[in-house]
């Protein structure tokens, strides 16, 4: 399903103008677009953007970005540094787009989820170095501060935002699709929180941003078993906007965000205001929990034996 | 459908997805290891599988399911 990254820039004026808002936006981020490297491609005719985990690239009035980092798109630290670039660049404008779809170019889904190897990674080179449990948990709850910005972010955007899912939607993976106005997802498309056979709660912002969209024992049902829905269900549930074929998300999507970039921009900021407010106190309550949870024996066995597991099933709850 | 019809229709998903000769799935092969998929690859399966017949089948129930015809008794209880 890896979807050739398409490149279209109108006129000449129009190029120069997309350019001089990229370089006005990157300055505002703090991020000098002078600075050589793949993180900040700028050609003509080329993404704006091109990573190793992210790209985007405008067409027309809509900003497209792809996650490409294999092997699922976990987001660890290089996922999250380029999720930060394309939240200061919504910050800055989005350079002018009225509407912003993401998706996935790997094969297997949408995101994996958190980079759980790099998690394990980091505790036991801290806990080895000597690190107190308290220097830790401010360290993870620095992450997690991060995380939630970039999602709170693309949330609360005042354009309409489009998430194209397929296959596996996966913890943070399910979290970061959960940020979007409207999903729409191919019909191979699975969603779960598999959390807690980590002995965590999801921490980027999942549940309250769920329990926004879709009735609490939908909620308690996916958290607590930690079974995954496909599309069919969650479509019914209210989750998924529309469901099609497979392979065919990117091109329904495309449609649903060209038609947001027909109606007057600040009429449909309002409009996305009125409608998707932020739950920032139960937000907060869930970074207090995953923290506090993190710091338990159990997270730190379970995350062990999913690193070290040769089970052929490690998602599987 | 009763046990055997499922089965067929399973296996006949099954060697669809992933172009593999139906005639060479036995109803008590692990089905990993026949297929040759991973945990991502039988979701896929799953997902095939409910779609086809309508069912959900949740993933809590498919531990310790390796066989085609164990995936078929789970499958014959949600019907």
């Amino acid at each position: 399903m890896s979807v050739p990254l398409k490149t279209r820039f109108g006129a000449w004026p129009a190029r120069v103008a997309a350019r001089r808002a990229l370089r006005e936006a990157m300055g505002r981020a703090g991020v000098d677009p002078r600075v050589p490297g793949p993180a900040r491609s700028v050609s003509a005719g080329g993404p704006y953007h091109s990573g190793s985990a992210l790209r985007w690239v405008h067409e027309g009035e809509v900003l497209e970005v792809t996650l490409h980092r294999a092997p699922c798109n976990e987001i660890g630290l290089t996922m999250l540094a380029e999720l930060e670039e394309l939240a200061a660049y919504v910050r800055a404008g989005a350079g002018g787009a009225k509407a912003l779809l993401m998706h996935s170019a790997i094969d297997r889904g949408f995101s994996a989820g958190a980079d759980l190897r790099e998690l394990h990674a980091g505790l036991f080179a801290r806990a080895a170095e000597g690190a107190s449990t308290l220097a830790v948990a401010r360290e993870v709850r620095g992450f997690l501060d991060r995380i939630h910005a970039v999602m709170d972010t693309l949330d609360q955007a005042p354009i309409t935002t489009v998430a194209a899912v397929h296959g596996v939607v996966f913890g943070g993976g399910f979290e970061l699709a959960l940020t979007a106005d409207v999903i729409v997802a191919d019909k191979s498309a699975r969603f779960a929180f598999p959390e807690l056979r980590l002995g965590l709660v999801p921490g980027f912002g999942g549940i309250p941003r769920l329990r926004r969209d879709v009735g609490n024992a939908v909620v308690r049902d996916l958290l607590l078993t930690g079974r995954s829905l496909n599309a069919s269900r969650a479509h019914a549930i209210g989750l998924v906007s529309q469901v099609v074929g497979r392979g065919k998300a990117l091109q329904a999507a495309r449609g649903v965000a060209t038609q947001a970039t027909r109606f007057e921009a600040e009429t449909a900021r309002l409009a996305k205001r009125f409608a998707k407010p932020l739950p920032r106190a139960e937000l907060e309550r869930e970074k207090d929990l995953f923290v506090e949870m993190l710091g338990r024996p159990v997270v730190r066995e379970a995350l062990t034996k999913f690193v070290e597991s040769d089970d052929v099933r490690p998602y599987l709850p | 459908m009763n046990e055997e019809q499922i089965l067929a229709k399973l296996v006949e998903l099954a060697s669809a997805r992933f172009k593999t000769d139906a005639s060479k799935l036995g109803p008590d092969d692990d089905f990993f290891a026949a297929l040759g998929i991973d945990s991502f690859q039988a979701m896929e399966l799953m997902t095939d599988l409910e779609d086809a017949m309508d069912v959900e089948i949740p993933d809590y129930e498919l531990q310790g399911v390796t066989t085609f015809r164990a995936l078929a008794g789970v499958i014959e209880a949600r019907l």
